[in-house]
């Protein structure tokens, strides 16, 4: 398919969006909430004398109740009940950044203000900050086949402690809400709550005790998602609860330094992998335990990211005998969440580190390594006895050998070998990284869509799905436009609108264009051949002979017979002579597409990087993902996920981390510590989209590519640093930061001490 | 991330500026380019009650040279100095610029700024101790000159009271090889470790060096490595061994960007790197 241009494009460059923020309502007040200085403490009294009459304040004993934001996805039928997050935290609180009271005034600025005047008593308790002294919310193991034997029949084990660091999504735009009120019926209106509003609006609802009826998510744009934004935080009860209960518009705008310590934080883990491997290197079994650091509660991902990480591990490689075993630790810090690639960012680094050290040790090489462990197309579907997300891993056909060979041979064509034999040449600390990688998309277990033509002939799709910056607009405007034989200029999508999508679940973990891009080209079929049926009639032909073209519907041989789609759909309105008296008016289907399993994409990352051994900085001189996506609708937007998987892949490799001091005080709270990578620092991105592989389980045969331009950027520049740093062990830790990489080149040709 | 309140108050010379720092206090602070300021406002860790808006003031965004030396104003923006034509003499500066901030930051920011900032890995302090450049204040009882070598006190602390502004840097004499480099994980960011130097050379002979390091201390840290330096061939051992000398004489801390010895292997690569390009400049 040619090039579209993004729907989303003309507003968004013209400035004409509308992102939370930039909601504006008569009489709103502004929410700003007080949050916990200390990581951990009993929390004895709040004093608000020093606030002035024009201003209130909320706290804990001013809610209905025990509120807890329950989990969305549920794991392993664990119960964490225990360990969900008040709304506000009414006797303990356990993390710097915890809700404690809202404050509500006219403006931002004397919210803040009278914010700072809320006193909060508090007795300072222990903080546990290492996950190996918290406490331990859910261990669980999966796994198949017989480990023991593996590992006592191998030829060579190859174990390595591996940690990665705490980090997050740091979407350009932060949370936003405004919610506005009816005040007759306290019926709301709610702006900036884009992912999942069906879920959300029914948690919400629940919380309030109304029908969800009374509440409505409205489409909005956002400014990036990642997994992070958009769940149900305390903020999404509070604002809608203060808008309810007083009867006024409320909003609230987090800001930078709150979102560092508020939102999810993801990825921090210890693993201890191990792999047996008989003397040809292939695989026999592998093992891993792995420490989670959950922060200080269970969030609405509950504990998926620990279950995602053991069930995504074994990766595309053929694993006789698996098992990994977790602990869900709780500590004194910001819970956490999903990010884009959850579980496969931190397990392909730490597999793929190992088949590295392994190849070393065997002496293989590293992508010969990979080629004898990688299951073949013979091998596809392939169940592995253990399930994630509530649904079993069948791993759908593919060639995962093919698209390593075909990565390398681009790589080769790119002039990356060579370059890095030329650096080296030069005396120049130069690497190659390679990284495999399988990725999961399109979980289920079903997306609606509406599809409607309008009596202008213009087309309505109501998904389901949310716009998160994704260009999910542009790819379902496609996808109905093609199945309705019309151009994607008259097709408007409007996503996550609970009102007019009511069934929709949501754009996250990979599913718009697998699952709602599944609805939408279902029901759009329906409207055509409902149209269709109209014409026939009003042309006096057989359905058969009818030919649906670029807006027309006319009769197969002769093209003066046609009526346009719009002349159809004012064929389907009340009264008109071509409706049947049983037939409901309008041109519209509503259908429901749903999956069995999810689908499973896959990839490979190359990177070449130079060290400089002195100062211990990384420069990644190249970059490549291979990535196989079944079927790409729109290959510019596949391109610029991958791309933007990247930076942010470079951002977890090298340099983003949430570090916190002995006491729990978070020490990156701005952009001045948290060090997300810049224009100077991410790498242009050589992509390679492959489409050998469609996947069977959805129509349009398509995988999802929202994060396998992420998975594997640590894994792959940890590959580059270790080579290029020529060290036997791994690089042990992510992010490699300048320090770390500098002792790395210190170790450089010391012994195997692991 | 909104600044408490404060006053605003626009000067519109020199004289106006210096009467209202007289009337406004102690918590009043000039906004000369709002670079460092306005974040810092904003996340509340400055908390000035008034503002002297000094960015229309006339006639301080000049670059001079005369049988004083190199003069520049302290309104002068860093892009504006980082494109300057300068005596050879003092090349070090513009070729310094583009370690300060960003594009954007260095089109806003002013050089008065920056020294009346006081960050101890700015690259105008460095350059100012480096080449013992004096500050040049006006307050209410005239105008004065403090050596840069004496104006830095610590974190953002300087020598000038509350009621003097600085209007310009005199930079008095030539440093025909001065170099300043420095690194940072991020291109634009504040060094974890930078290094000012400047040599004289004669007959293939260091003669006189002078060596500021920023990052390892709560001021520009001027480090006496003579001992490795002059009386020696102007070579790379030489610089090497100076590199070596300066990490042996300082205690940088631990932060989250660097270990104190990692800032100490810093220091003597970027102490050496520094002399290199001084000596081939």
């Amino acid at each position: 398919m040619t090039t579209v241009v993004r729907k989303e494009d003309p507003r968004l460059l013209r400035g004409v969006g509308r992102f939370g923020d930039d909601q504006q309502r008569r009489g709103q007040l502004h929410a700003r909430i007080v949050r916990s200085p200390l990581a951990h403490g009993e929390l004895r009294s709040i004093d608000t004398s020093a606030l002035d009459g024009g201003v209130q304040v909320v706290t804990a004993a001013d809610l209905p109740g025990d509120l807890r934001i329950p989990v969305r996805l549920s794991v392993q039928g664990i119960d964490l009940n225990e360990y969900l997050q008040p709304v506000l935290a009414a006797d303990v609180v356990r993390y710097v950044g915890e809700p404690v009271a809202v404050v509500l005034a006219d403006d931002p600025y004397l919210a803040e203000d009278a914010a700072e005047l809320v006193e909060l008593d508090i007795a300072e308790l222990p903080a546990a900050v290492d996950p190996g002294t918290g406490r331990t919310a859910a261990e669980f193991e999966l796994g198949f086949g017989d480990t023991g034997e593996a590992f006592a029949g191998a030829a060579h084990v190859v174990e390595l402690d591996f940690e990665v660091g705490r980090h997050s999504a740091v979407p350009m735009e932060p949370r936003a809400l405004l919610v506005d009120v009816d005040p007759a019926s306290g019926a709301l209106d709610i702006f900036g709550m884009t992912k999942v509003p069906v879920f959300n609006r029914a948690v919400l609802a629940s919380m309030l005790d109304v029908d969800e009826n009374l509440i409505h998510v409205h489409a909005s744009d956002a400014g990036g998602g990642f997994g992070v934004r958009g769940e149900f935080y305390p903020e999404d009860f509070l604002v809608p609860w203060l808008a309810f209960t007083l009867r006024r518009p409320v909003k609230w705008t987090e800001d930078r330094s709150e979102h560092l310590v508020a939102v999810n934080h993801s990825r921090q883990q210890r693993h201890r992998i191990a792999a047996a491997f008989d003397v040809d290197g292939s695989l026999l079994g592998m093992r891993d335990d792995v420490l989670h650091d959950n922060g200080a509660y269970c969030r609405t991902h509950g504990i998926i990211v620990p279950e995602l990480t053991l069930a995504m591990l074994p990766g595309p490689y053929r694993v006789p005998a698996y098992r990994g075993r977790i602990t869900v630790a709780l500590t004194n810090k910001t819970p956490c969440g999903t990010y884009r690639a959850p579980g496969r960012f931190e397990g392909t680094v730490v597999r793929e580190q190992v088949l590295d050290v392994a190849a070393d040790r065997i002496g293989i090489d590293r992508v010969e390594l990979r080629r004898r462990n990688l299951l073949t197309p013979g091998e596809l579907p392939h169940t592995r006895a253990m399930s994630t997300l509530g649904t079993d891993v069948v791993l759908d056909p593919g060639d995962y050998p093919g698209l390593l060979e075909s990565t390398m041979a681009e790589a080769k064509r790119l002039g990356y070998l060579s370059e890095v034999d030329t650096l080296r040449a030069k005396g120049r600390l130069a690497g190659l990284g390679v990284a495999m990688f399988l990725e999961k998309s399109g979980l289920g277990p079903q997306e609606t869509a509406d599809v409607s033509v309008s009596a202008t002939g213009a087309v309505h799709v109501h998904s389901g799905g949310t716009s998160l910056g994704q260009g999910i607009e542009t790819v379902l405007g496609q996808l109905a436009s093609e199945a309705l034989g019309v151009d994607p200029s008259v097709v408007t999508v409007i996503a996550g609108d609970t009102e007019l999508q009511p069934f929709g679940a949501g754009s996250w973990a990979s599913r718009s264009t697998v699952v709602g891009g599944g609805a939408v080209h279902v029901s759009a079929l329906a409207v055509r051949e409902r149209a269709v049926q109209i014409a026939a009639r009003m042309l006096e032909a057989a359905e058969d002979d009818l030919v649906v073209r670029d807006g027309t519907i006319a009769v197969h041989g002769a093209p003066g017979q046609r009526v346009t789609l719009a002349e159809v759909a004012r064929a389907c309105q009340p009264a008109s002579p071509f409706l049947l008296a049983d037939e409901p008016a309008g041109l519209a289907a509503r259908r429901r597409f749903e999956v069995e399993h999810m689908t499973y994409p896959y990839g490979a990352h190359v990177a070449v990087v130079e060290l400089d051994e002195q100062t211990g900085e990384v420069r990644i001189l190249r970059y490549l993902v291979g990535y196989e996506v079944g079927r790409a609708i729109n290959r510019t937007l596949v391109a610029g996920q991958l791309m933007g998987g990247v930076a942010q892949g470079v951002g977890g490799a090298l340099f983003e981390e949430f570090r916190y001091d002995e006491a729990g005080q978070p020490q990156a709270i701005t952009f001045m510590d948290y060090l997300l990578p810049t224009a100077a620092e991410v790498p242009g991105v050589n992509v390679l989209i492959s489409e050998n592989a469609p996947s069977p389980g959805n129509p349009l045969g398509v995988k999802g590519a929202g994060e396998g331009g992420l998975t594997a950027v640590g894994a792959a520049l940890a590959s580059a640093v270790r080579d290029a740093a020529g060290i036997t062990g791994s690089v042990e830790r992510l992010p490699m930061t300048a320090d770390r990489v500098h002792r790395l080149c210190d170790m450089r040709g010391e012994t195997e001490t692991t | 991330m909104k600044p408490a309140a404060f006053t605003y108050h626009r000067a519109h010379d020199v004289r106006e500026a210096v009467e209202l720092l007289t009337e406004l206090g102690d918590e009043a602070k000039i906004l000369a380019g709002g670079q460092s300021l306005a974040p810092m406002m904003n996340f509340r860790l400055a908390r000035p009650s008034a503002l002297v808006d000094i960015t229309r003031v006339p006639g301080l965004d000049y670059l001079r040279h005369d049988a004083d030396g190199l003069r520049i104003g302290a309104l002068t923006t860093h892009r504006a100095v980082e494109t300057a034509g300068v005596p050879d003499g003092f090349r070090v500066l513009p070729r310094a610029a583009r370690w300060v901030g960003h594009y954007p930051i260095r089109c806003r920011g002013t050089f008065g700024g920056s020294i009346a900032h006081g960050d101890p890995t700015s690259e105008w302090c460095l350059l100012a101790v480096l080449l013992e450049a004096g500050i040049v204040l006006r307050g209410p009882r005239g105008r004065r000159e403090v050596p840069a070598t004496e104006f830095f006190h610590g974190f953002f602390a300087t020598a000038a009271e509350p009621d003097e502004m600085i209007v310009e840097i005199r930079f008095p004499g030539a440093a025909p090889r001065a170099a300043l480099t420095e690194f940072a994980q991020r291109q634009g960011d504040f060094a974890v470790v930078a290094a000012a130097v400047s040599l004289t050379i004669e007959d293939g002979v260091c003669s006189a060096a002078r060596l500021v390091l920023g990052g390892v201390d709560p001021q520009p840290a001027v480090v006496d490595a003579d001992q490795a330096l002059v009386g020696r061939s102007a070579n790379e051992t030489t610089w090497r061994a100076a590199g070596e000398l300066a990490a042996e004489s300082i205690d940088p801390p631990s932060d989250g960007h660097g270990s104190g010895a990692y800032r100490k292997r810093l220091a003597a690569t970027l102490v050496s790197r520094a002399f290199t390009e001084a000596a081939t400049s």
